[in-house]
């Protein structure tokens, strides 16, 4: 039987139960779609991350705490670890140490709240040296300074905050030279961002920044960094300076066994690479579980087709009587299913592209998230193959039923 | 060399443990060009015997030998082709496509066929020319008589030129002027000298139509002898 007559024939044995092809084809409109956002918003996610991770520079290496974490208790164990310390710092400032680094600044992590005049506000407050994080991430005040070495060595009540902290505190008001009170330490602010939204992680605007030194004396009270975050000289120089890092760490705690390393080093390019890969298993996973309902909806394609070979009996017994070959029936009804399902799959890749381009505006515009709607064209391919194929698959046993009835069978079923 | 031949053909159905012998040992031929009416009462195994002539149905005993090649020689992919060309079915309950278009049902045996597609439309028209119903070409079949219905399924069996035509109780749902327009049909068929026609009835005065009748009793043929005084069906209309 000629292909476009095959087709015609499918085309309106689907029309003639219309709400029944329609509920059908819901179970692989659905997984279609949630493979589309999926895959789109998984790539979108990826893309932001990298995106923010990509702003720091590729120069970037942090040296952590505790043990390299495979588990949840080894996160734990890294939030209370005290193996990174100021002789650490002096340490792995020698050139002859570490030849490629640039500059270093530890990162002193403060929870608490400040608060001006009766108002308070709680942001993230963070001791840096904040002449290395302005360069790293191109970030400059909007008014008054940046502190420098000097009140770090000092360790000076001086305050640099974010336009949120400052919107929150200060109102209309000027806020350079006022002082805030961080855990009743009065800091004068030196300087306030501009209004620059999330970079790297880091929300510039809700954050307050003070030295190091100042941080780790009078808020922390203890004598261990949150972070070490150095910058080397150049992106080639990376490599060698990790394991620059490595020995001098291991000569300062007596480490013998890297196997017993009590902080571990990681860089901008294996956190990149770290970041795929655990987007990647999330998206497979989360593929995996729309296969299911790919499954599920397969099923009921194939109880529907065998529903309609069944009413259509007398219909297959007359086509065989008029000359049809088990090969034209088989065909007819495999290309109904193929047609019902990538119908579904084509549904489904429209639906999934339109919800994931609405959630990447409503990201971006609400969120302040820097996030990129993509089409994910690979994923509308293989959407639009998989329900084909789960047409052909759930359709091949109704389709053989079909073609093997006997003409005389089927013309006599009433 | 008879067209059709049967050889103690037999018939067991075996259904539900119970054992039904619906053909006993039936031999008979027919010639190329014949028109035959195959007679009897329901339950008599005449409509089994057309089935198994017109390939749609398997005997159980015997020999059948169509255009001198036996039945059991055929694939079923060549079973399936002789059914499209040399073979033309037109049942009780005419057996058309719902929903579908007079010229989309009589192009139905095309769609199977090797013909050249371009020429499908114009062979479905002459077919519906045939049996008078180029004014209905476009009609849905549900919108048509019962005798339209049937010359419907007439023009579908003659669409691909036969060379048998196997009617198998043509005008058992119409009213006596349809059914006289059929036979009609079917004799101006038979006259062309270009088909052979195998007619199943229960009624004497239709199988009186052809030039022969086959009578049939609990699956064996009671009689079968040439008809002594034919009706002309366009004769009747005249009177």
């Amino acid at each position: 039987m000629k292909l476009e007559y095959t087709f015609k024939s499918a085309l309106k044995a689907l029309l003639t139960h219309k709400s029944r092809s329609a509920l059908t084809i819901l179970g692989i409109v659905i997984g279609i779609t949630a493979i589309m956002m999926i895959m789109s918003m998984g790539s979108g996610a990826e893309n932001l991350i990298l995106g923010e991770l990509g702003s720091f520079g590729s120069e970037l290496i942090a040296v952590m705490p505790g043990r390299e974490p495979t588990g949840p208790t080894d996160f734990a164990e890294m939030m209370f670890s005290d193996s990174l310390k100021e002789r650490d710092v002096e340490a792995l400032k020698k050139k002859s140490n570490v030849p490629g680094l640039r500059d270093i600044s530890p990162e002193v992590l403060v929870p608490g709240s400040v608060s001006y005049m009766g108002e308070t506000f709680k942001p993230m407050i963070i001791g840096w040296n904040v002449e290395m994080l302005a360069e790293l991430m191109d970030l400059y005040p909007e008014k008054g300074n940046l502190f420098d070495d000097n009140d770090i060595r000092t360790k000076a009540s001086v305050a640099v905050i974010g336009s949120k902290v400052k919107e929150e505190l200060f109102g209309a008001q000027d806020a350079v030279n006022k002082k805030i009170k961080i855990k009743n330490r009065n800091f004068r602010v030196v300087g306030v961002f501009e209004k620059r939204g999330i970079v790297s992680f880091l929300n510039v605007d809700e954050s307050v920044l003070i030295p190091y030194t100042t941080a780790i004396t009078y808020l922390r009270g203890t004598d261990y960094y949150s972070q070490l975050n150095i910058i080397a000289t150049s992106p080639e120089v990376i490599d060698e300076t990790v394991l620059d890092i490595e020995r001098t760490l291991r000569e300062m705690h007596g480490i013998t066994d890297p196997e017993k390393d009590d902080f571990y080093v990681t860089t901008q390019e294996a956190m990149l690479e770290q970041i795929g890969t655990i987007i990647g298993i999330l998206t497979m996973f989360l593929s995996a579980v729309v296969a299911i309902s790919l499954i599920v909806g397969g099923i009921g394609i194939m109880n529907i087709m065998l529903v309609s070979v069944t009413e259509r009996t007398r219909e297959i017994g007359l086509r065989k009587a008029l000359g049809a070959t088990e090969g034209n029936i088989l065909k007819q009804f495999l290309i109904e299913s193929v047609m019902l399902t990538a119908t579904g799959g084509a549904i489904g890749i429209a639906f999934g592209a339109g919800l994931s381009f609405l959630v990447s505006v409503a990201l971006s515009k609400f969120a302040g998230l820097n996030w990129s709607f993509s089409f994910p064209l690979t994923a509308a391919i293989m959407g639009l193959g998989v329900s084909a194929f789960v047409g052909l698959i759930f359709g091949l046993y109704p389709a053989k039923k079909a073609s093997q009835k006997s003409p005389i069978e089927a013309l006599r079923y009433e | 060399m008879p067209l059709i031949k049967a050889e103690n053909l037999s018939k067991t159905y075996y259904g539900d443990g119970v054992k039904t012998r619906a053909l006993r040992e039936v031999s008979f031929e027919i010639k190329e060009g014949e028109f035959v009416a195959i007679m009897g009462p329901s339950g008599s195994g005449k409509s089994t015997l057309l089935h198994i002539l017109g390939f749609l149905d398997k005997h159980t005993k015997g020999k059948y030998v169509f255009n001198e090649k036996e039945f059991d020689d055929f694939s079923e992919e060549e079973l399936a082709h002789l059914r499209n060309k040399k073979m033309g079915f037109v049942f009780q309950m005419f057996n058309l496509l719902r929903r579908t278009s007079v010229l989309d049902n009589v192009m139905l045996p095309l769609l199977y066929s090797d013909n050249k597609e371009e020429d499908w439309k114009k062979m479905a028209k002459d077919a519906i020319k045939l049996v008078g119903l180029e004014h209905r070409m476009d009609y849905d079949t549900s919108q048509l008589s019962g005798g339209e219905k049937q010359r419907v399924a007439i023009a579908r069996a003659l669409v691909n030129n036969p060379q048998v035509i196997f009617a198998d109780e043509p005008t058992g749902n119409l009213d006596s002027k349809s059914g006289q327009n059929i036979m009609e049909i079917l004799q101006d068929l038979h006259e062309s000298g270009k088909h052979t026609i195998l007619l199943i009835t229960h009624e004497t005065y239709t199988a009186e139509h052809a030039e022969r009748i086959i009578n049939f009793k609990d699956g064996k043929i009671s009689s079968d002898k040439a008809v002594q005084c034919r009706h002309h069906a366009r004769e009747h209309f005249e009177k």
